[in-house]
């Protein structure tokens, strides 16, 4: 952002900080990264009895390019891992990775020849929920962490 | 093909295209590499591969007990079919023989299961096409069915209910109650969506005579359940050779002819009032007693007996070290899975772990013949076809 | 055992042996016959379903008969008769070979790829013989029973977040 260069660090920019993020926190625009059965749960996060408009969170984007949260949801594979990696990178900042479920945040129970233990070996990862699957509400919580975690973030980086 | 290259132009026009591992379809991850000339397929490819989870090689590592979650993940919408297919194929080995309330109880999961993946595949396929609202409906009416498998099981999506030798908590009578309130609103929700679907104008115009393919192509290409009833040929496991005690219950099998999405969408509809006719029937059949069978080398003791008799306690301690056992021999034995023909073939050495499991997913040779599915239409109907199909990433790949 | 009577009229020296396991009847024909035995079955005992092409691998089961170390199963099912069959062949561990029934089902496409890919066997004359489930970097067959349980393969440098508890 190129906020420092007209404000410098001042009252004016943190009242931006504060805006900004407000605005940032309540437009999420998540590419969803759906692979196993963490889906199924997700399909009802997005429905209309575990409502996640309420939260400003509806609308996927369904190109990386355009979205700024990274749902991972399900496990992810040996075979999975380069492609994951891409979209991760084809991302523009700023941008988040909300990893869903067992599976993504440490393999889940699956120990063996095939799925990566975690996808923190691929992306750096913001806010983990536990749970195989994890129930909407819990999903909810961690969706309202993750905006907690946008609000407190600095635009200046170095402050 | 490597992922730098997604888009090859080829030296006649034609464009070498690649529909991604992860695309904005809610059925998973298949990687479907096209040959397009303008907006037709030429050519297609199908990589599957991405959701391998290595569940064969964890069953020879793991006790019977300690599967039935895995195998709950193998179609995770409708996970009580997957556990009922396992159970049922160990206990035939065993040659355990189940109280009547337990077979009863394994009838009325199964249907709620087979009902919430048709439910899902429909709204799925609906969102896709451009149909926002039924989707709403239709998950709706699912999450009433999952909080009536939650109430007997204690989870939603991937249950871990039923144990070689019967089941692992009875069902208690909130649960019949709110199971039957629950069908008559996934009836209301269901008759709402027939009105917006099924005589619509767009959806029968995206459906009709796409992914068409002929019945002598259908049984070469290994199709079974609700495919194989869209060319006329009623093959369903319940009526050919039945289970549990399916042949109790008055139940149709609909059989649609065409070959094409629209057939195999009105069969779904149907099946799903079919499933909801027997659990009606089921609850209201339900006898009372027993939901184990009363064999210490299967199930697990009551503890005044682990703690009053030595036989009790042995059986409890070989119980959760090791597990039950097997003879030794091999079998082969198939579920009506909601997508068709759900086979397990088990191979046991003896002991308390399996030498080889194998599962039949019904979803495998569909998807292997995409290609003959796709070949020839537009790029659009990829999207209408793909849906119908209900291709479940944990039964394809295991 | 009505269809080992009738296949042993017109094959009589490709049986090896035949049962019947918790009611589904098991036939083992030798290697070389099994392409004309599936096909007499197909077309004149209408068989016309090929319901899955699987593979085992016998190496440690104890008191085993045979030394062969792989068995393929073919699980066959006809509609008009609502009959089930199982056809078993022995592949040993210095000719990893068989006749591929591609021709015959289209269905088996798909599946003999499996078997190649977790067993290493190979299948003539298929159409397209690579691997299906696993990547093209993967060294080994999976589910043969000399492969480690948990070893791992990684196709990207994955990143350091420190160490297990029992790798430390």
């Amino acid at each position: 952002m190129g906020l420092e260069t007209i404000f410098g660090k001042s009252w004016a920019t943190s009242k931006m900080e504060y805006v900004i993020n407000w605005a940032r926190k309540f437009s999420f625009f998540d590419y969803p990264f759906v692979t196993a059965c963490c889906g199924m749960e997700f399909m009802s996060t997005f429905a209309s009895t575990y409502d996640i408009a309420r939260f400003g969170a509806e609308f996927p984007r369904f190109s990386p390019r355009q979205a700024d949260v990274l749902f991972v949801v399900g496990t992810v594979n040996q075979k999975l891992a380069p492609v994951l990696r891409m979209t991760y990178e084809q991302m523009v900042e700023p941008k988040w990775v909300l990893s869903f479920g067992a599976c993504a945040t440490s393999g889940g129970f699956y120990d063996n020849y095939a799925v990566v233990d975690g996808i923190d070996k691929i992306i750096p990862v913001d806010v983990y929920i536990p749970g195989c699957p994890p129930r909407p509400k819990a999903v909810l919580d961690a969706l309202i962490k993750l905006q907690e975690h946008v609000q407190r973030e600095k635009l200046i980086k170095g402050k | 093909m490597s992922l730098e290259n997604n888009i090859t132009k080829l030296e006649d026009g034609r464009l070498v295209l690649n529909m991604g591992p992860s695309h904005p379809a809610m059925h998973g991850i298949v990687r479907i590499i096209l040959t397009v000339e303008g907006e037709r397929v030429v050519n297609s490819e199908v990589e599957i591969g991405y959701l391998h989870r290595g569940f064969e090689k964890t069953c020879e590592n793991s006790n019977y007990n300690q599967i039935i979650p895995y195998t709950d993940r193998l179609n995770y919408v409708s996970p009580f079919i997957n556990e009922v297919g396992f159970v049922m194929a160990v206990e035939k080995m065993m040659g355990v023989e189940l109280p009547e309330r337990a077979k009863y109880i394994r009838v009325i999961m199964s249907e709620i299961s087979r009902m919430t993946d048709h439910l899902t595949c429909i709204a799925a396929n609906a969102m896709e096409l451009g149909a926002f609202t039924p989707y709403f409906y239709l998950i709706n009416a699912r999450e009433l069915l999952y909080q009536s498998g939650d109430m007997a099981s204690g989870g939603r999506v991937t249950p871990n209910y039923f144990r070689i030798g019967g089941t692992s908590f009875d069902l208690t009578p909130d649960f019949i109650e709110f199971t039957k309130n629950a069908l008559k609103k996934v009836d209301s929700y269901l008759s709402d969506t027939r009105k917006l679907l099924e005589r619509n104008r767009i959806f029968y115009d995206r459906l009709k005579d796409t992914g068409k393919i002929t019945r002598e192509d259908a049984v070469s290409y290994g199709f079974t359940g609700p495919l194989i009833r869209s060319v006329g040929i009623d093959y369903d496991v319940r009526k050919y050779s039945p289970y549990l005690v399916y042949d109790r219950f008055d139940f149709e099998i609909p059989v649609a002819d065409g070959g094409d999405n629209y057939a195999r969408f009105l069969v779904r509809m149907e099946e799903i009032n079919q499933s909801r006719k027997i659990i009606e029937q089921a609850l209201l059949q339900l006898p009372d007693g027993p939901i184990d069978v009363d064999d210490y080398s299967v199930r697990l003791p009551q503890k005044d007996e682990v703690y009053g008799s030595i036989e009790g306690l042995i059986s409890h301690f070989k119980l959760t070290f090791e597990g039950p056992k097997t003879p030794k021999g091999e079998i082969y034995f198939a579920v009506e899975g909601a997508n068709g023909e759900l086979g397990y073939y088990i191979v046991s050495d003896g002991t308390h772990k399996p030498w080889r499991v194998k599962v039949r997913p019904p979803c495998f040779p569909v998807t292997g013949a995409l290609p003959r599915l796709i070949n020839g239409g537009y790029i659009a109907d990829i999207v209408a076809t793909f849906g119908q199909i209900n291709m479940i990433g944990g039964e394809l790949e295991r | 055992m009505e269809l080992t009577g009738i296949i042993k009229e017109k094959f009589e020296k490709s049986i090896l042996s035949s049962s019947v396991f918790y009611d589904n009847e098991t036939i083992v024909i030798r290697k070389e016959d099994v392409f004309d035995v599936i096909k007499f079955l197909k077309d004149e005992q209408s068989f016309d379903f090929l319901m899955d092409v699987t593979a085992v691998d016998y190496k440690g089961y104890p008191d085993r008969n045979d030394e062969t170390r792989f068995e393929i199963v073919y699980n066959l099912f006809s509609y008009k008769n609502n009959k089930r069959l199982i056809i078993k062949t022995l592949v040993d561990e210095k000719d990893l070979t068989v006749n591929s029934i591609t021709s015959l089902y289209h269905s088996a496409d798909w599946h003999e790829r499996e078997v190649y890919d977790m067993f290493g066997i190979k299948f003539i004359n298929h159409p397209n013989l690579k691997r299906i489930l696993m990547y093209d970097e993967f060294v080994g067959h999976p589910l043969r029973k000399d492969y480690p349980f948990k070893k791992r393969q990684p196709r990207i440098n994955l990143r350091d977040v420190g160490k297990n508890e029992e790798e430390k």
